[in-house]
């Protein structure tokens, strides 16, 4: 009983993790209806960039994580402004944005291979002793910090969606981008900041991610789970994004904890394809109103 | 005639050519993607090795085995995801490559795990891979050209239409899709004779992306296209063998550029056509015998 509670906090733990991601995944799919596959090697490069500062001796940890979470949303940004934008206004198809968010994928995976090699990096513990002990309940520090970092992030992303004057461009962009154009929503610039936003979070998710294990160039494909998470949850909703992305950090950690390690990955693919066949909305059902 | 070595770019770059036009004639010509014929690719290398190893099948037969069983898998697969939307298609495909690289991990006994599958016979050789692909080609091509291909033309610029038309949408998209997969089959089969070891990590999602990433890079609607694809891929980096870290690097770009700048790639839907070149060289020499005839 103590070990299952044990894997629940670590599953909550790492959910917590793919829930940033997948958060952004979401945002993008509901405003401009593509996967953003770039997305996950935003979140590497955001540890990378948080890594560098830890380099400098002036700088202070907390202020390293900002500038990582800074380089990460401004990355998310260029690669709006740079590709992304212009696809759109090519009037090409849906499909195109997508590949080139694989090539940026591709392009910036390979990039963190030439530039920072395939070593792992470490950033620096924060806690001498990695653990509490609650009744016998071993629960590591980390995880902890990961757990409120990401929730107190999620709860000021909700607040901003759905309480903010920038929250309703968001959901009208969503609703339908071309009425909102129609009534003097600024289209790019609500996309861009979104892009900005998402970015941020995909960064913060990269240092605890970081934080908790290693950097590596090929960690952008704990991406891959946060969109697996995604679709869990139904794609296009932030809500949705957040309790898939919690789900299937609980099924991986009790399916690594009980049946066998070398399964979690398969379990999770399989999870994912049964999804999009029994339920391709996911399990919340969004519509078309509720998009955001 | 070649070096060992420049036989084993040619048999690289055969086994990656049949594998893209596969993919060519899936995405390019019905605007279907996979992220999961590397998944495909392996099926067909495992398959086929096994025949030749463990039931000691001559080669021809053991590769075709592996290509049928590629195609029956992406039969029943397709059945399933073929009426999903685009993008979820193709997540669905992307979860499949997956689920079968860790699937081969996990089953030890059969496909030898993460150790990989060994003492497969060498038969792949320089010859057996240009006789392969032109075969391939030749394939593809009556395939794009025959009433079928059409069909598939038609769906991709409008499927609606083509539905109205009378063509049956659903069956043709899993005919382009099992077409690629039993391509991807065929050349994984040839690949596990070159290289005599295959592991599951072979076929890693990177793989997928590569073959999707010269399909775009060569031209989608353009089978001529997919091969100077796959030759520019599989060729430059072994001409600048000292740069070869930044080789996936540069695609990443080249798929960004070619997409920013000439969304169709480099072919678009231009076929390159001997006849056609021919004729123009004849009118040449006609404009200048004309010329000639006026002076």
């Amino acid at each position: 009983m103590k070990i299952l509670l044990q894997q629940i906090i670590t599953g909550i733990s790492i959910g917590s993790i793919y829930a940033l991601i997948a958060s952004g995944y979401a945002l993008v799919y509901s405003l401009l209806d593509f996967s953003n596959w770039a997305h996950g090697e935003v979140c590497m490069l955001g540890a990378y960039v948080c890594f560098m500062a830890t380099q400098v001796d002036a700088i202070p940890f907390w202020l390293a994580c900002v500038i990582g979470i800074g380089g990460a949303a401004v990355i998310s940004f260029l690669n709006e402004r740079v590709a992304y934008r212009r696809i759109r206004n090519n009037g090409s198809p849906n499909m195109f944005l997508m590949i080139a968010a694989m090539g940026l994928s591709t392009t910036y995976q390979n990039l963190a291979n030439v530039i920072w090699k395939s070593k792992f990096k470490q950033l620096p513990k924060l806690f001498k002793v990695g653990t509490i002990n609650i009744n016998g309940i071993f629960i590591g520090k980390t995880d902890l910090l990961c757990l409120v970092l990401s929730a107190i992030a999620l709860v000021i992303l909700l607040l901003l969606i759905n309480k903010t004057k920038f929250g309703l461009h968001v959901r009208a962009v969503a609703c339908s981008s071309r009425t909102a154009g129609l009534l003097g929503i600024k289209i790019d610039r609500v996309i861009a900041m979104v892009f900005l936003l998402a970015g941020a979070l995909a960064g913060l998710a990269g240092i605890t991610y970081g934080m908790k294990y290693n950097i590596y160039p090929t960690m952008g494909n704990v991406g891959l789970k946060a969109f697996i998470a995604s679709v869990i949850g139904g794609l296009g909703s932030v809500p949705g994004a957040i309790a898939g992305a919690v789900l299937l950090g609980l099924i991986e950690t009790v399916v690594s904890g009980y049946i066998s390690s070398g399964l979690r990955d398969l379990i999770s693919f399989c999870l994912l394809i049964v999804i999009l066949l029994v339920r391709p909305s996911g399990l919340f059902g969004v519509d078309v109103q509720e998009k955001a | 005639m070649l070096n060992s070595f420049q036989e084993g770019v040619l048999v690289i770059c055969c086994v990656n050519m049949i594998a893209v036009l596969g993919m060519s004639v899936l995405t390019g010509f019905t605007r279907l993607f996979s992220f999961g014929n590397a998944g495909f690719m392996s099926i067909g290398a495992y398959a086929a090795a096994i025949c030749s190893v463990q039931f000691k099948l001559p080669f021809v037969l053991s590769v075709l085995i592996g290509a049928a069983i590629a195609g029956i898998v992406s039969y029943i697969l397709g059945s399933l995801t073929i009426r999903l939307r685009g993008d979820y298609f193709l997540i669905s495909c992307l979860g499949f490559g997956e689920c079968v690289r860790v699937l081969f991990n996990y089953t030890k006994d059969i496909t030898g795990g993460a150790n990989g599958y060994s003492n497969i016979p060498y038969k792949t050789t320089g010859v057996v891979a240009v006789i392969s692909t032109v075969l391939a080609f030749v394939i593809a091509w009556n395939f794009i050209h025959s009433r079928y291909g059409q069909a598939l033309t038609a769906i991709r610029e409008n499927e609606m239409a083509a539905a109205a038309n009378g063509i049956n949408v659903v069956r043709y998209k899993k005919m382009s899709f099992v077409f690629s997969a039993i391509y991807a089959g065929w050349a994984g089969g040839l690949y596990a004779h070159y290289l005599r070891f295959i592991t599951p990590t072979l076929f890693n999602l990177g793989k997928s992306s590569e073959l999707v990433i010269t399909t775009v890079l060569g031209g989608l609607g353009s089978l001529t296209g997919s091969v100077l694809g796959t030759l520019i891929v599989q060729i430059l980096p072994e001409i600048f063998r000292s740069m070869s870290e930044y080789r996936m690097l540069f695609y990443g770009i080249a798929v960004v550029l070619v997409i920013l700048l000439r969304p169709n790639g480099l072919c678009g839907y231009w076929e390159f056509s001997l006849t056609r070149l021919v004729q123009k060289i004849r009118n040449i020499g006609k404009k200048t015998a004309k010329e000639n005839s006026h002076e």
